[in-house]
């Protein structure tokens, strides 16, 4: 007899088990955390956001550590500002309420692949007479190279490969390239760069303040994709929707079509005969291309795909499967004597021919929660995932549809990929180990 | 609660005939006998006589395929057969009749504790609470002599026997005043078998309860029988006082039955009952012994009707 505390120790017997439960226990801990620190409603707000939200990531960067494994270093991204305090400003005041204001940050540069881009965001507060702002940039051979002159209005957004004059001045292709290498190398010198601003204000009250960004070759844990979004986001935030849609998916189609079998069996007659004829109509029914038209024509909600997946996965094989071991059980003398002591037909079927599955249904139920991981992740990969969501399916599609393997992006598409094999290798090993357990047929001797 | 103060029971024309693809099996043909207050009655036939099927049609356990259900079946001054299944369901299955089925063994619950079950059809008819319940299956299990620590063990946990006593104190646990016993005894060790028995007599006497045994076991049953009917070919062809009935019986399949079972003191060999029974899906016209009958004579091919002989009844022409 299984009780659960044995089960759970016979369970723990086998590797497989173990590595099954690790892999469960963490994915579940990572859903949980991801929710507290991103709460839904964040999480939707980021993965919606555009560049106000995303500036300061480069676009298709693959992860940092990347360059753990590679000969060639790609250039880490960074974003620093005064207001946060990472980039020294020195104001110094001068006559007629004007004043300087000196902003320098020296960064080190020892990477083989140049920045995607160089960006100064300046924020100045004035009255009337806008403040004027001088840039540098010193290279670690001590050349000072001028970049550019301007006046700042309110908000301003200075780009490095944009400025055609500075390109001009430094007669090259790119203006990136150009600023780190020497006048006549061709590859990047390393050393520390350090960018030197000079703003001048005219007003007394006036102040400047500004955030210099980096876009590098590399970003963060997992990179980033065509929209500069931060892959961990929706990598962490698949991990509770794969597990609810899994998870609901399977429960509810399982129990469902237990309890329905156990109905079929042990009411006989036309209930039986129509659960049997839905069940043989639904078989040859395709399931993907009726979930692919209500995805068109209806909703692309993760709700609606998940009712419609259960609805249409209540009605199949399994049914048959339940159906004749009910027929089996129905038969027991201890059904019949719970039926001469006036039990209920409900109470006979939850409380007599049901428990009896149980043990059977567990591993199953274990077994099928990949299947709608993975069911949910190709429909959001032909286009029909949530379209509000951040899950690994989606992540998937948009790499597809930006051809990120054609274009060597792989990080892209394997990370959620491996994420996925690895959800389901999880759920498969330890149902495995739970069908040894509960299945006689397969139990060691 | 002595002897027949009150009709308990009484069955009058009781048929149930299944359908088969091949036709209609007579499984039970027109049963009638009556059963006082605290009297058992033992229903002694071969295999495939109908037993288990008039113990299944008393309780309305009847599988999909019932072709015919007829007559009349009056539990104290009710006609059951008039009610509806839900209310037969609710005011009859184990508050007027309670069954202990065949192969007891295996009508437990696999996956319940025993105490549960047994509690369950207190918690059902009686509405009691579970403590309430449990109160009485420990004083049903004093009854049956099951150790009151058994109330939490599964069936797969104890011996047949104990089995045999749970399913026993299952049936009494709502104190209905009838029970069916299909076949009790049939698979315990002769020890069991008297133990039971003995359990069996000990509840007539304390409980006042009617019993139905129903078995083909004539040694064991003979011990607690009040009233003996004999079944045959889906009718009951002899039916009376066991004081009376086992020192003589009266219809020659009894006497061929009773000179069937083998005799400790005695030189003489059981005998045997030649041929076969009749097929019940197309019982022969007339007697339906007749066939097999040392005694059979012209109006065995017409229908005999019951004779009273004494304080018995028997459905034979000899007794005219």
């Amino acid at each position: 007899m299984n009780t659960p505390q044995n089960s759970f120790q016979k369970l723990l017997q086998y590797p497989s088990a173990i590595a099954g439960l690790f892999v469960v226990f963490a994915l579940v801990a990572v859903a949980v955390y991801t929710m507290i620190t991103i709460p839904y409603s964040e999480a939707i707000r980021l993965w919606r956001g555009g560049e106000d939200v995303w500036y300061q990531n480069p676009r298709f960067a693959p992860p940092a550590w990347i360059n753990y494994f590679s000969s060639k270093k790609y250039s880490e991204s960074f974003a620093v500002s005064t207001s946060k305090g990472q980039i020294e400003k020195i104001v110094t005041p001068g006559n007629g309420g004007t004043s300087t204001i000196e902003m320098i940050y020296p960064f080190d540069f020892s990477y083989d692949e140049y920045p995607q881009e160089m960006l100064i965001y300046f924020a100045s507060t004035f009255d009337e007479k806008q403040p004027f702002i001088s840039i540098e940039l010193s290279t670690p051979d001590d050349r000072t190279i001028r970049i550019a002159n301007f006046a700042v209005g309110n908000e301003f957004t200075y780009r490095f490969s944009q400025d055609e004059k500075l390109l001009a001045k430094l007669r090259a292709e790119d203006v990136i390239p150009a600023l780190f290498t020497l006048p006549d190398g061709n590859a990047p010198l390393k050393g520390t760069y350090q960018l030197h601003i000079i703003g001048t204000t005219f007003e007394p009250d006036s102040d400047i303040n500004m955030e210099f960004v980096l876009h590098g070759q590399v970003f963060g844990l997992a990179g980033t994709d065509h929209a500069r979004r931060d892959l961990t986001l929706p990598l962490l935030w698949g991990v509770p929707v794969a597990l609810a849609f899994g998870l609901i998916a399977s429960v509810g189609t399982s129990i469902l079509t237990m309890i329905i079998a156990a109905i079929g069996a042990w009411y006989a007659g036309w209930v039986d005969e129509l659960i049997q004829r839905i069940t043989e109509i639904n078989l040859v029914l395709p399931f993907l291309a009726i979930l692919i038209m209500i995805g068109t024509f209806y909703s692309r909600s993760i709700w609606v795909i998940l009712g419609a997946t259960i609805l249409l996965s209540i009605f199949t094989g399994a049914i048959k499967g339940y159906r004749a071991i009910f027929m089996q059980v129905k038969e027991s003398m201890y059904i019949e004597a719970a039926r001469a002591y006036g039990a209920s037909s409900p109470r006979i079927i939850f409380l007599y021919l049901i428990p009896r599955m149980i043990p059977l249904l567990i591993p199953s139920l274990v077994q099928s929660i990949p299947a709608f991981v993975f069911l949910e992740a190709s429909l959001a990969v032909i286009g029909l995932g949530d379209p509000v969501l951040p899950t690994w399916g989606k992540i998937i599609q948009d790499a597809q549809s930006n051809g990120a393997l054609y274009k060597g992006y792989y990080y892209w598409v394997l990370e959620p990929a491996i994420l996925l094999m690895i959800t389901g290798l999880g759920f498969a090993v330890l149902g495995f180990a739970l069908d040894r357990i509960f299945n006689p047929r397969l139990r060691d001797v | 609660m002595t002897t027949t103060s009150e009709k308990l029971l009484n069955i009058e024309n009781l048929v149930l005939h299944f359908k088969t693809s091949t036709g209609s099996v007579q499984a039970v043909d027109g049963v009638d006998f009556e059963l006082g207050t605290n009297r058992a009655v033992v229903i002694l036939g071969e295999s495939g006589c109908g037993k288990t099927s008039l113990s299944k049609a008393l309780l309305r356990l009847l599988p999909r395929n019932v072709d015919k259900y007829s007559g009349k079946v009056i539990l104290q001054g009710t006609d059951v057969m008039k009610l509806s299944d839900e209310e037969y369901r609710q005011n009859v299955r184990w508050v007027g009749i309670s069954l202990v089925p065949q192969a007891a063994m295996n009508a437990l619950n696999p996956v319940l504790k025993v105490g549960e079950q047994v509690a369950e059809p207190a918690m059902i008819h009686l509405g009691l609470s579970k403590t309430e319940a449990y109160g009485l299956v420990y004083k049903m299990f004093q009854h049956v002599g099951v150790p009151a620590d058994f109330v939490s063990r599964y069936p797969f946990e104890l011996s047949g026997g104990m089995r045999q006593r749970v399913a026993l104190a299952m049936a009494l646990v709502t104190s209905p005043n009838l029970i069916v016993l299909d076949e009790p005894t049939s698979a315990l060790d002769l020890l069991t078998q008297a133990n039971i028995m003995n359990v069996l007599k000990r509840i007539k006497h304390e409980l006042g309860t009617s019993f139905i045994l129903i078995t083909h076991d004539i040694a064991t049953s003979s011990e607690l029988a009040d009233e003996v009917a004999i079944m045959y070919a889906g009718q009951i062809v002899e039916n009376g006082d066991a004081k009376d009935f086992f020192p003589a019986p009266l219809h020659p399949y009894s006497q061929m039955l009773m000179a069937s079972v083998p005799r400790l003191r005695s030189d003489s060999d059981p005998m045997f009952i030649t041929g076969q029974p009749p097929s019940l899906m197309n019982p022969p016209d007339g007697c339906r012994f007749a066939a097999r009958c040392p005694f059979r004579f012209e109006k065995c091919s017409q229908e005999p009707p019951v004779f009273q002989k004494g304080n018995r009844k028997v459905k034979c022409w000899l007794y005219q």
